[in-house]
């Protein structure tokens, strides 16, 4: 279990930078962050396309295939759809 | 690829999603921090596209055309009202993505090494888990599934049976290496996701997103310990902190602990006694007309918008009648109530739709120490939240709860169809009150013969 050290040390560091972070922003943004967040989770995509492009038998290759769909969906949906709200922010101009 | 290279990439992206988030603190560098983390995520991808490990990109390739034909439909089509439960279909597809993605190491590898079959078990059950829960809410917020909270007898001996059932099918994982076993918890952890979340009630799906999105970021992050990457140890860590911070935000907002919104049926709430004396009170009726010449002779506005406003679509006319009042010289704020919409920051996003500046809505914090010095509070569409018996009633289930103080301006006017509780079936004494003025009328259909009035003025 020695070896588990490292990520869990690189996880609890990124969870208290993230801490931080968030604090940080503004309730008025609290819709865009948590889709922008959701989006960032997306990035097991990494771990469906090496499931999907270096799986040796048919299930693993469709489980892979279907993992992919989905991170995808997750990752453009939803960088797009958080682009979409954050472009409507305007300031008062007058 | 050079492993260390790679390696290198990939912190570069994870880097890029620190800086993306950290533009988020203003406005006027979030769209540009949105940007910075698609940048990453786009160098994550190519750096495992061109992995010397990858052995065959055909399935690659179809996945990622079918899914971004999907995502980018879903986000282009999507109504903004509709934000919450396209998050929650977003959060299901992620979480159930790190199940597969474990469930396909599982099926490819033998011989894994116990730590590995340890994280893989923790991928599978949170990440079928969150695909099924994200499911009931996505059902629930869209109106496929009753809204109300939905209990079935025997669930409370049924979910333990079926948690120790997951503890045992991840315990077999992690001594038998079987393909089977994990197809076995994947069941499992849906079947309580399923059980887990029915019983909670719409009003509080909020925060049953703010959590399930908490848990696809943890679901990332087990999934990076399984396949050794420190990206997807780092961002899910960040979606992880996040999705507590924000679920945290709306339970104190909403006066609950995440226990008892999680683990009861509060949702259903029909038990609650009305106010006794509510029949011996009279609330002042005001018509259209009157509530123009209050607003229009006004020195100071503030409104404030709840969901009945965004359920009306009135979202456009309330920006009218805020421009009108501008022109003539009446300065127009608004109060947003961290629950008045369906998602944390919901409301503000459905105000910047309708192209009110963001630089004028205020935080319950920021507006309530100004409300004795406002002339007028126009309500609309609200209720529980600017509820006085969350000050002044220690018996009332919302005492306690964070309120809008508009009862301490001059003037409330109430925009609401009828006097009725709102969710939480508790009488509002605020509509009783001397200094409240009820337009009865629906936001939309009120609020265009309020424009119009004062156009007329």
């Amino acid at each position: 279990m020695a070896a588990l050290l490292i990520p869990i040390t690189v996880f609890l560091l990124a969870a208290f930078v993230g801490f931080e972070l968030i604090t940080k922003v503004p309730p008025t943004l609290h819709t865009p962050l948590m889709s922008g967040a959701n989006a960032i989770s997306g990035i097991t995509i990494v771990g469906a396309i090496l499931a999907a492009g270096t799986s040796s038998g048919t299930l693993a290759t469709v489980l892979g295939f279907v993992a992919v769909v989905f991170a995808t969906i997750n990752v453009v949906g939803g960088f797009l759809v958080t682009d979409r709200m954050l472009e409507m922010f305007k300031r008062d101009d007058r | 690829m050079n492993p260390t290279l790679a390696g290198f990439l990939y912190l570069v992206a994870a880097v890029a999603f620190i800086l993306g988030i950290k533009r988020l603190a203003s406005p006027a560098t979030a769209r540009s921090g949105n940007q910075f983390a698609s940048a990453g995520m786009l160098l994550a991808v190519v750096v495992t596209l061109v992995d010397r490990q990858i052995v065959g990109y055909g399935a690659i390739t179809a996945g990622m055309v079918v899914g971004a034909g999907i995502g980018a439909y879903l986000a282009r089509s999507v109504e903004m009202t509709a934000m919450p439960q396209l998050v929650a279909a977003f959060n299901g597809f992620g979480g159930g993505s790190s199940a597969l993605v474990a469930l396909a190491e599982l099926t490819n590898g033998t011989g894994l090494a116990s730590r590995t079959l340890v994280t893989i078990a923790i991928s599978i059950f949170i990440g079928s888990l969150t695909l099924a829960g994200s499911f009931i809410a996505f059902g629930k917020l869209q109106g496929i599934i009753d809204g109300r909270s939905i209990t079935t007898p025997g669930q409370r001996i049924l979910d333990p049976v079926f948690a120790v059932a997951a503890l045992a099918a991840a315990v077999a994982i992690v001594v038998s290496d079987a393909t089977y076993t994990g197809w076995i918890l994947a069941a499992f952890a849906a079947v309580l996701g399923v059980t887990r979340t029915l019983p909670i009630g719409g009003a509080d799906m909020p925060v049953v997103i703010s959590f399930l999105n908490s848990a696809s970021g943890v679901a990332a992050a087990a999934a990076g310990f399984v396949i050794e990457s420190n990206a997807l140890i780092i961002s899910g860590a960040l979606v992880g902190a996040s999705g507590l911070i924000l679920t945290n935000i709306m339970v104190k907002a909403m006066n609950r602990t995440l226990g008892a919104v999680l683990f009861s049926a509060f949702g259903a709430s029909a038990d609650i006694s009305l106010g006794a004396d509510s029949e011996d009170r009279v609330a002042r009726r005001g018509s259209p007309e009157d509530v123009a010449v209050t607003l229009a002779f006004a020195k100071r506005v503030v409104i404030v918008p709840g969901y009945g406003l965004a359920v009306a679509q009135a979202q456009h006319t309330i920006r009218e009648l805020a421009t009108l009042l501008e022109g003539r010289g009446v300065e127009v704020r608004y109060a947003i109530h961290p629950v008045a919409g369906r998602m944390p920051g919901h409301m503000n996003v459905l105000l910047a739709e309708a192209d009110v500046p963001y630089d004028l809505l205020f935080d319950l914090e920021d507006i309530n120490p100004d409300f004795p010095s406002t002339d007028v509070s126009l309500v609309v569409g609200a209720n529980d939240v600017v509820n006085p018996l969350a000050r002044t009633d220690s018996t009332s289930p919302i005492y306690g709860m964070p309120i809008l103080d508009v009862d301490r301006s001059n003037l409330v006017v109430v925009v609401k169809r009828s006097l009725s509780p709102g969710y939480a079936g508790i009488d509002n004494p605020l509509f009783y009150e001397d200094n409240t003025l009820m337009l009865f009328a629906d936001a939309k259909k009120g609020l265009s013969e309020v424009v119009s009035a004062v156009k007329e003025l």
